[in-house]
């Protein structure tokens, strides 16, 4: 039932605020007490998990279309319930974020937003490859219009690529999961068996690659990115793209051992290709906007590396990051709307020395950027020598790669928060620029603690994903 | 004294209540005052629409076996009942969508001819042979010739009307050759003594095949036999438009499934093969055109050729999957034509000119009910979830997986993303463009609140999305009538 109540709260919640002719201030503040009410409740549901048990917990399963054996069947495991609290508690800073700005429609805009984290939740929850795909489709839905009708001056052309690259991988994949669960005889992930279809297994690949994004399918990302509002930025690609390292894990791994093994040298060098080549552009990248989105594909590449391991450690610092990542590049990306809003623009050449009177968003941005570049003790770090360890095992080669990333991400943070913070005053920023308002604070501040605290006890989310702390063996066992 | 053959009245009440309907209406256009006709007509037609929905109910409940009635001659069985109880409530809801459209004359003309249409589609959908078959179609055919031209003061709708009048008939001709060969090569007229006379690859009886198929191929309007429907779509008055997508598709997609099925079980190694490639030609074309248009109405008409391939690929399966596939299919897609352009007509009326694109800028702010209903109708028709059409899409797919056809689920995709090109540009136009990219200027004053339209809308609305979480009963329904046709 709580499972269920995650999805449906936020879900009703938009139904409400479309429906009802409030004020401005009071739609965008029902909103923002309703993305407040769902961390509560994931908080209440994250008590009553018990993450030493194994299998799915707190599952409900009705039956919805019998005779294809379709169902509605949701419920966690610990990463899942992990991903959903990352979930909701970056997209409560992303509304409250757009509460701060005041975005224009806010009934439709909150609305929409609402529904998308509905969309998200019950994609981490599906325990039905139907329901899995229903709500992966939904969240294109609000997506498409929260890009469109919010964004920056090429909102139109970002929609464009982003519908099509991911229209293409979600198709590919409505005909595996229609191959699937046909040759199965049910749609349930809990009953049904594995296959050894390659052509099935690359449907449900490139649709989660596209989403993720993995290196090559990532065409859509830069201009996405850059043309979403700052808070739309940080939901997709701080959780929007973690539902790939979901479809991975669930679907992809569990469901198909075979082709898996076939795939994993193409994939494990796509993904360490992606990691470079993402942190070379987010070096090179002209503007805040471009090093964050380049550095989110650098990152996934990362998580993939550790996914496609396939061993303990690797896997247990996919979760970790994928949890850490979202918590950093949410930050990253309200930061950068707070500084773009400040200053008009997000060009590097035009932007610095911010730090000087502005204490506060000089003290937090370098804190995120600490973190972001896995400085040694923090959760990022964790992560990354965790996903370095496991994947040394598939090679030493990866291994270096991963370490090479490591040295690419120190380089682009610190040549964002010195663009940003340092060198000369920038042409854009103005004395009257202001520091950080306490809202805006109230809002970034949680996301960075969480960070800090996960620096401070990684164990909390990596010893905790898996029952008894073996992923491998869960996989190949299919959860059971 | 003649003896007379027992009559089935139940089986035939359905049919019979529109036709009433449709004589009260004509009397009303004579004998009531001009200022209450519309009022009686469109009630009275509403009437019967509603009561022979209840019959079909009541038929569909109370046929768990197949009955030949009056020589063989119809059929009462549970795919011809489900299949009226969807015509009827299609009906019922355009009664609505046309009383806000504004008519000089013809209004108690324009429900008569509705009801008669209707009642034309019943008694074709419950067709047991060739005769009643081409009797059926004529039937409603006629109707909706004058319905596409009943604007005698617009020259399009005059126009539309003597397209549909020419390739329709031309079509109904295809047809009726086709049957005279049949029945030149088997000498029988009922469906399932064709079947028994067992003709094998007699070459009279493939070509009548073919051409029964090609004549049935113009009512569904699928390529390359859609020719008229852009043009006849675009012309005629929007509610007529609106009932003609949805219901004449429905009508004869079913009978084309049960004439194939019952007729000609053994040839169905051509049929199957035939019925895909006209899918596949629909899909593609329907797509296609529908990207270079600028006037909704011809996109939804394109729209629509595209959507008889996919219901063309249930077909196609030949099995009880498909068969309830595609009575599924015809459900939500029913609901989303009518409500798509239902909201046309509504902005039609609000520029007082044609709806292109352009004439959508803004819609999804200025009229946020409309807006968010158009905008729920195409994201149903390009099969996202949330939608029924995303059912649609998935029991067509695997009831084609399932019997083999995996290509066609391929085709499938890879129509519904050429498709999403053109639904996502009307959402597009309906919210991400400013009302002042508006090239029309507005009729003048505030549009008239059109409560009758708004009905109609919701409950398009409510069947689009509600077809989506209770897919089993609909389910249910589709596999009863299902049952009534042996594969």
């Amino acid at each position: 039932m709580l499972t269920t109540a995650l999805i449906l709260l936020p879900v009703a919640a938009a139904l409400v605020i479309a429906i009802l002719p409030l004020p401005r201030e009071m739609t965008a503040g029902l909103a923002f007490l309703a993305a407040l009410m769902e961390v509560g409740l994931w908080i209440a549901t994250a008590a009553r998990f018990d993450f030493d048990e194994g299998g799915l917990q707190l599952g409900t399963t009705e039956e919805w279309v019998e005779s294809l054996g379709i169902s509605y069947s949701v419920g966690f495991y610990g990463f899942s319930l992990w991903l959903t609290g990352v979930t909701v508690v970056v997209s409560a800073a992303a509304i409250g974020y757009a509460l701060w700005v005041g975005r224009d429609r806010p009934q439709a805009y909150h609305a929409l937003m609402l529904l998308l984290t509905g969309a998200v939740v019950a994609t981490f929850a599906a325990q039905d490859l139907l329901l899995f795909y229903v709500s992966f489709e939904a969240m294109l839905i609000p997506l498409y219009v929260l890009v469109g009708v919010w964004g920056g001056a090429r909102r139109q052309a970002a929609t464009l690529t982003f519908v099509v690259y991911t229209m293409a991988g979600s198709l590919l994949m409505l005909a595996s999961v229609v191959a699937f669960g046909v040759t199965q005889e049910t749609f349930s992930l809990l009953d049904s068996g594995t296959s050894d279809n390659v052509w099935i297994f690359l449907g449900f690949a490139v649709a989660f690659a596209v989403k993720a994004p993995l290196f090559p399918f990532h065409g859509w990302l830069p201009l996405t990115y850059r043309e979403a509002p700052p808070e739309v930025a940080a939901v997709l690609s701080a959780i929007v793209s973690k539902t790939a390292v979901y479809g991975f894990l669930v679907i992809v791994l569990a469901k198909f051992p075979e082709p898996v093994e076939d795939f994993t040298g193409v994939i494990l060098v796509l993904a360490a290709a992606g990691l470079v080549y993402g942190s070379l552009l987010a070096f090179r990248a002209p503007d805040l906007r471009g090093i964050v989105a380049y550095s989110s594909l650098a990152q996934m590449g990362l998580i993939m590396l550790g996914l496609f391991a396939l061993n303990d450690l690797g896997l247990d610092g996919a979760v970790l990051q994928s949890v850490a990542h979202a918590l950093i590049s949410a930050s990253m990306f309200l930061l950068v709307g707070m500084v773009e809003r400040r200053c008009g623009s997000g060009d590097l050449e035009v932007l610095g020395g911010m730090a000087r009177g502005r204490p506060v968003l000089a003290t937090v941005l370098l804190v995120a950027g600490m973190i972001a570049l896995a400085v040694p003790g923090s959760v990022t770090f964790a992560g990354e020598f965790l996903i370095m360890a496991g994947v040394y095992e598939e090679g030493w080669g990866y291994a270096a790669v991963v370490a090479l990333g490591i040295v690419l991400a120190a380089m682009y943070v610190l040549r964002l928060i010195s663009a940003v913070l340092h060198v000369r005053p920038g042409s854009a920023v103005r004395d009257e620029a202001l520091d950080l308002r306490l809202g805006e604070l109230a809002l970034v501040l949680p996301l960075v603690a969480c960070l800090i605290a996960l620096s401070v006890w990684p164990a909390l989310v990596s010893q905790s994903s898996f029952p008894g702390d073996r992923p491998a063996r869960v996989i190949s066992e299919r959860f059971r | 004294m003649i003896e007379t053959p027992k009559v089935d009245w139940l089986a035939l009440a359905p049919v019979l209540a529109l036709l009433g309907a449709s004589g009260v209406a004509l009397m009303a256009a004579v004998l009531v005052p001009p200022w209450m006709r519309k009022t009686v007509s469109a009630v009275a037609v509403f009437a019967g629409f509603v009561v022979a929905a209840v019959f079909a109910g009541i038929v569909f409940d109370e046929t768990p076996q197949p009955e030949v009635l009056l020589s063989e001659s119809m059929i009462r069985d549970q795919l011809g009942a489900l299949a009226q109880l969807i015509l009827a409530i299609t009906g019922a809801v355009i009664v609505f969508a046309a009383w806000s459209e504004r008519r000089r004359r013809h209004d108690a003309e324009y429900y008569s001819l509705l009801a008669a249409a209707g009642a034309g589609m019943m008694f074709f959908v419950q067709a047991e042979n060739l005769m009643t078959l081409f009797l059926g179609l004529e039937w409603f055919s006629l109707c909706l010739y004058i319905l596409v031209a009943i604007d005698t003061d617009r020259a399009t709708s005059l126009e539309a009307g003597l397209k549909y009048v020419i390739v329709g008939g031309f079509g109904s001709a295809v047809l009726l050759f086709g049957s005279a060969l049949v029945f030149g090569a088997t000498g029988e007229l009922g469906f399932a003594q064709i079947a028994a006379a067992e003709a094998g690859d007699d070459a009279f009886l493939v070509t009548g095949l073919a051409m029964i198929l090609a004549g049935l191929a113009f009512k569904v309007s699928a390529a390359p036999f859609h020719m008229w429907t852009p043009d006849v779509y675009q012309g005629a008055p929007t509610s007529v438009t609106a009932f003609m997508a949805a219901a004449t598709k429905t009508a004869a997609l079913v009978v084309t499934l049960r004439v194939l099925v019952t007729a000609f079980p053994d040839e169905s190694e051509i049929w199957t093969i035939a019925v895909a490639v006209i899918a596949c030609i629909s899909l593609a074309w329907g797509n296609l055109a529908a990207l270079a248009q600028r006037d909704v109405k011809r996109i939804l008409a394109f729209s629509s050729v595209s959507h008889a391939g996919f219901m063309l690929i249930a077909v196609a399966a030949a099995s009880e999957q498909g068969t309830e596939a595609l009575l599924y299919y015809l459900v939500p897609y029913s609901a989303m034509s009518v409500g798509a352009f239902a909201v046309v007509a509504a902005r039609e009326r609000e520029l007082a000119a044609p709806v292109t694109l352009e004439g959508l800028a803004g819609l999804g702010w200025e009229r946020p009910f409309y807006g968010a209903a158009l905008w729920i109708f195409v994201l149903g028709m390009a099969g996202f979830p949330l939608t029924g059409g995303f059912f649609g899409k998935l029991f067509v797919f695997s009831a084609a997986y399932e019997v083999g056809d995996w290509w066609l689920v391929l085709v499938g995709v890879a129509a519904t993303a050429l498709s999403l090109a053109y639904y996502l540009n009307i959402v597009r136009w309906l919210y991400m463009r400013s009302g002042a990219e508006l090239r029309l200027a507005p009729a003048g004053g505030s549009p008239p609140r059109e409560l009758a339209l708004g009905v109609a809308v919701t409950a398009a609305v409510v069947v689009t999305v509600g077809s989506f979480f209770a897919a089993q009963p609909i389910l249910d329904l589709a596999s009863d009538a299902a049952s009534s046709l042996s594969f």
